[in-house]
């Protein structure tokens, strides 16, 4: 659409307009760039100078101790983040088609209950479920926290897809089903090929929640199970001993760089995905 | 056993390093939860770890830093609830009783033949002991004494705003204050946190009620004393404190506004003895490049946070003997030494070699052993030491909302103090 | 079975089987849903019925923690501060995304650039979020020791320590990480906006900002509703933020009742107020969104 509406060419208002969005590009921009000063300075240039002066001397000393004591922990983070976010994206779809595709009895309530599972605070389920996965057996297990991830991610991924599959017509599955196709054929031959844009999104989402997950890392892993999350409170928050707000900041950067990559690099897609109309009501 | 292999378990014996945890840990797993995360407290643990080890069990490290242990209580219960409790636990002060009372905690029988053996019950300070027991039976191990009431002084900037000598008492400090404050020296330097804002508000209660009147405030919980007028004094006490206090300190660590008085941007701080740790990582020397007094007003009390490691009731074997021999460990000489050496505080062992200590944990031994006859030795209440824990929130609740409340009434919130207090109980 | 067509050829077992596969497909969901979202919910109530103190109890004591929730000025601080919290995130989210979604889609050179811009705070985990955050409004420390070392000597900007303000900073924090987010919602709405309409409007004689107000915006109310439903979603997790960002201080002015929640049934052993305090904010959110969902919900499916 936006090919009519403004002509490119420096008018006052497209001044206005690029002047608007570089200022908003800097203040996203801010934190970042301080994190990463911070990462590099000694911790007698951060007392001494303000946030966004240089280093005075470039120290990588900051970042090989923050992954002299991650390192462990961000391979447990990708154990347990990768099953979980292909799992709970696979259930997701096949939730998402029944629910726009095979309707039922019940199934709209199904998807209301659902919904209202995204506004769920945690906090609140932190004991029934370590109860429950102490009875499974999974209790501070890698398994039990992809479990965990998995039914808690359930509610967005089944979102995502049954409002990508409401806006398919319903003609191409009424005439794949005239053609004799099956429920998995349908799914598989019919809705799947379309549907890469949304398990792009579904994946890029999942990847960032699960990959950030702190609360249910902290509380159903324990000792070298941990996610990469808990090592960075472990190391930022010690109640005791000296700061060093430099290996803080780049266990931070760590922490962050698998996810800070996914929206970097699969950020087109992203988008892609929410036009195909994962964002649709 | 081979020739080698026996020479090479001696030598890892010898050295606290074994070459193989895993050829003996078909002896038994214990798996510890705690917050002893701090370069200076891991060094500690890691000596417990090693004889452990060397013992030949398997030490399962579940360390979970944050709040003061707030994160690592929500991983303990959801632990508990799901039947797979710890084998060891960082509980302290009444908290054991409460744990031991809904029966998680090891049955009489499993510490006290060690504690027989060690001869704990003459070794260990009584008031420690009786932490650590449940109806005379050991639950948990103690690991150390913590003085709470200390003040930490920069002499430099006590010299450069002309103190002649540390203050002794409440008017006393005030007058430091101001002198401070009339040279551009940050008077006191307190992070402000719920538990620093506590800290400080018990040895001003100390200072102004005496221990006795402590005691009946944190420990009896008597409304009369709590909502009298002598604790309005003291909650006036503390807003006067606070207005010698940075603006800015609010949510900063305690070890970063040590950092302010260690480089001289403040010129003192009330804080715990663990606030050492951060002087002797600066490299500088008590007594010389730092004073420790007794908070002003408090000398002769002894406000006490004692550390412990609780034992949980679990049912394997090997676990069971791994607990005994943690236990056993961390009350030996060495294990007492290197600790609260690293820790800044003192060996809950009455028995221990203090000429290795620095002055102010000789004094803070001294300080003890005196206050303990006299009934000047109290629990500390910032540190649950004092009271359960709904009922040392809702002091915190009550101190924290005072302290950065500008228009807050010192007598509206001895009140609030009272109310609050009877409300959690 | 409202868009399943007859199946004239199929054989009678495998047409039921057809007609139970979707619900097969489902049940495992649906059980996984109604244990662990509803089964704990009722479970969290009970709790909040009880007398449990630092560990699950029945001893049964009506409502009185109810009362005591009533009675305690920490609660309705955090209540107060959800409300302030909630609305303010949830609109400024939606204004600035709006806004820059629409001046990104003027044919901007670069864009794929400032959108990766706008879009990475997303990645970052809320606990990021708030200890940079609390960095950079720390008076003394930060911004404000910046614009003074730029010579602007008499800037001041103490919120992160007032009682008063705080929560605002927290909504900074919370808008600066989810608006770039909304933003990319609502660019690929707009994408999918016929361009002829616009072209009839503009021929017609319309400005450019009635023509977004009035036409274009208006069709994108899908993307609201999922914006909404993420924004409201985001605002009820922000525990880790205020956490890392202020642990809810000063006193406890930036409380939240996730906070309140869980600083009372774990670290203060007081299970079953803290149960109560969730039962509450579930009530709370729940009065606020069945109506919302309802009405969105409601014909939704367009056949």
């Amino acid at each position: 659409m936006t090919s009519a509406v403004l002509k490119p060419g420096l008018t006052p208002s497209r001044v206005l307009i690029y002047a608007v969005l570089i200022l908003a590009c800097l203040m996203y921009l801010v934190p970042l760039v301080v994190m990463l000063l911070t990462s590099f300075k000694t911790p007698e240039d951060i007392n001494s100078g303000n946030l966004l002066t240089l280093p005075h001397v470039f120290s990588t000393l900051g970042w090989v101790k923050a992954w002299a004591t991650v390192r462990g922990y961000f391979w447990n983070s990708v154990a347990i983040t990768v099953p979980a976010v292909l799992i709970s994206t696979a259930v997701g779809a096949l939730n998402g088609y029944v629910l726009s595709m095979w309707r039922f009895r019940g199934s709209q309530l199904f998807f209301g209950l659902l919904l209202f599972g995204c506004f769920l605070p945690f906090q609140a389920v932190l004991l029934p479920a370590s109860f429950t996965l102490g009875k499974m057996g999974l209790a501070n297990t890698t398994a039990g926290l992809v479990v965990v991830h998995v039914v808690y991610g359930l509610a967005f991924t089944t979102l995502f897809f049954r409002n990508f599959y409401v806006s398919v017509p319903e003609a191409l599955v009424k005439a794949a089903r005239l053609d004799g196709a099956g429920f998995f054929t349908i799914f598989g031959r019919v809705l799947l090929p379309m549907s890469v844009p949304t398990i792009m999104v579904c994946v890029i989402w999942q990847f960032t929640q699960i990959w950030n997950d702190f609360l249910f890392g902290v509380v159903f892993a324990s000792g070298d199970a941990q996610p990469i999350t808990v090592a960075l409170n472990n190391l930022v928050n010690t109640t005791t001993g000296v700061k060093e707000y430099n290996v803080d900041m780049a266990a931070a950067m760590i922490a962050g760089l698998p996810t800070l990559l996914v929206y970097v690099l699969a950020g087109k897609y992203f988008l892609r995905g929410l036009t195909a109309g994962a964002v649709k009501g | 056993m081979n020739a080698i292999t026996r020479l090479a378990t001696a030598v890892s014996l010898a050295s606290l390093f074994p070459l193989a945890a895993s050829a003996a840990d078909d002896k038994g797993t214990i798996e510890v939860t705690h917050w002893w995360t701090s370069p200076g407290e891991n060094a500690a643990m890691e000596v417990l770890r090693n004889q452990v080890k060397a013992d030949g069990y398997t030490w399962k490290d579940n360390a979970v830093a944050g709040g003061g242990g707030s994160t690592a209580m929500t991983v303990l219960k959801s632990r508990v609830v799901a039947g797979n409790p710890p084998g060891a636990a960082q509980i302290k002060g009444p908290d054991i009783q409460e744990w031991a009372k809904a029966g998680y905690l090891i049955p009489d029988n499993g510490l006290d033949d060690v504690a027989k053996e060690n001869n704990w019950d003459t070794l260990l300070y009584p008031t420690a002991a009786k932490i650590v027991q449940y109806g005379n039976h050991y639950v948990a191990v103690p690991f150390n004494i913590h003085r709470v009431n200390w003040l930490w002084i920069n002499p430099e900037a006590f010299k450069k705003a002309g103190i002649a000598k540390p203050p002794t008492s409440l008017e006393e400090l005030y007058d430091a204050a101001a002198k401070l404050q009339q040279a551009g020296i940050t008077p006191i330097a307190l992070g402000g946190q719920p538990w620093q804002d506590s800290t400080l508000f018990e040895s001003v209660v100390l200072a102004v009620m005496g221990p006795e009147g402590y005691h009946k405030s944190f420990v009896d919980l008597d409304q009369a004393t709590l909502t009298g007028q002598k604790m309005a004094d003291a909650f006036a006490a503390l807003k006067k404190l606070a207005g010698y206090m940075d603006p800015n300190r609010s949510g900063k660590d305690w070890n970063l506004t040590t950092a302010d008085v260690i480089n001289g941007k403040a010129g003192m701080q009330p804080m715990g003895d663990w606030a050492k740790s951060e002087w002797t990582a600066a490299k500088k020397v008590a007594g010389k490049d730092y004073l420790c007094v007794p908070f002003p007003g408090t000398a002769g009390s002894y406000t006490y946070n004692v550390d412990s490691l609780a034992m949980f009731n679990v049912k394997n074997k090997g676990t069971l003997a791994a607990q005994r021999d943690v236990a056993k460990i961390a009350l030996g000489t060495q294990f007492q030494t290197v600790f609260n050496q690293n820790k800044g505080s003192i060996p809950v062992r009455n028995d221990i070699d203090m000429s290795q200590f620095d002055s102010c944990a000789q004094a803070s031994a001294k300080d003890f052993a005196e206050a303990s006859k006299d009934g000047g030795a109290q629990p500390s209440m910032a540190h649950n030491m004092a009271t359960n824990l709904p009922v040392q929130g809702a002091v915190f609740d009550v101190v924290t909302n005072f302290i950065n409340d500008k228009n807050a009434d010192p007598a509206k919130a001895a009140q609030q103090l009272g109310a609050a207090i009877k409300a959690a109980q | 079975m409202n868009s399943v067509v007859a199946l004239p050829r199929a054989t009678p077992v495998l047409d039921r089987l057809q007609r139970w596969l979707p619900k097969l497909v489902l049940a495992p969901s649906m059980v996984v849903i109604l244990v662990g979202f509803y089964a704990y919910i009722g479970w969290t109530l009970v709790l909040s019925f009880t007398s449990s103190s630092f560990v699950p109890n029945y001893t049964f004591v009506g409502l009185a923690q109810y009362w005591r929730l009533w009675d305690n000025d920490r609660w309705w601080v955090a209540s107060k501060n959800l409300v302030i919290f909630g609305g303010l995130f949830i609109g400024i989210s939606l204004v600035v995304g709006v806004l820059l979604a629409v001046l990104l889609d003027q044919r901007i050179r670069r864009e794929g650039f400032i959108r990766t811009v706008y879009l990475y705070p997303m990645a970052l985990s809320m606990i990021v979020t708030g200890t940079a955050w609390k960095w950079l409004l720390n008076p003394g420390m930060g911004l404000d020791k910046l614009l003074r070392d730029w010579g602007w000597t008499g800037f001041t900007f103490d919120w992160l320590i007032n009682q008063d303000r705080v929560i605002y900073c927290v909504v900074i924090a919370a808008v600066w990480q989810a608006s770039g987010f909304i933003m990319a919602m609502f660019l690929a709405g707009l994408r999918g906006v016929d361009g002829s309409i616009i072209r009839a409007a503009q021929v017609d004689g319309a400005s450019l900002p009635t023509i977004y107000l009035k036409i274009v915006l208006p069709s994108l109310r899908p993307v609201f509703f999922s914006a909404f439903m993420i924004l409201a979603h985001i605002a009820i997790k922000s525990f880790d933020l205020v956490m890392a960002m202020t642990a809810g201080g000063p006193g406890y002015a930036s409380d939240l009742p996730a906070v309140f929640m869980y600083s009372f049934t774990f670290s203060r052993g007081q299970m079953g107020m803290g149960s109560a305090s969730a039962m509450l904010m579930l009530g709370a959110i729940l009065a606020i969104l069945v109506p919302y969902l309802y009405s969105e919900l409601r014909g939704k499916r367009h056949d």
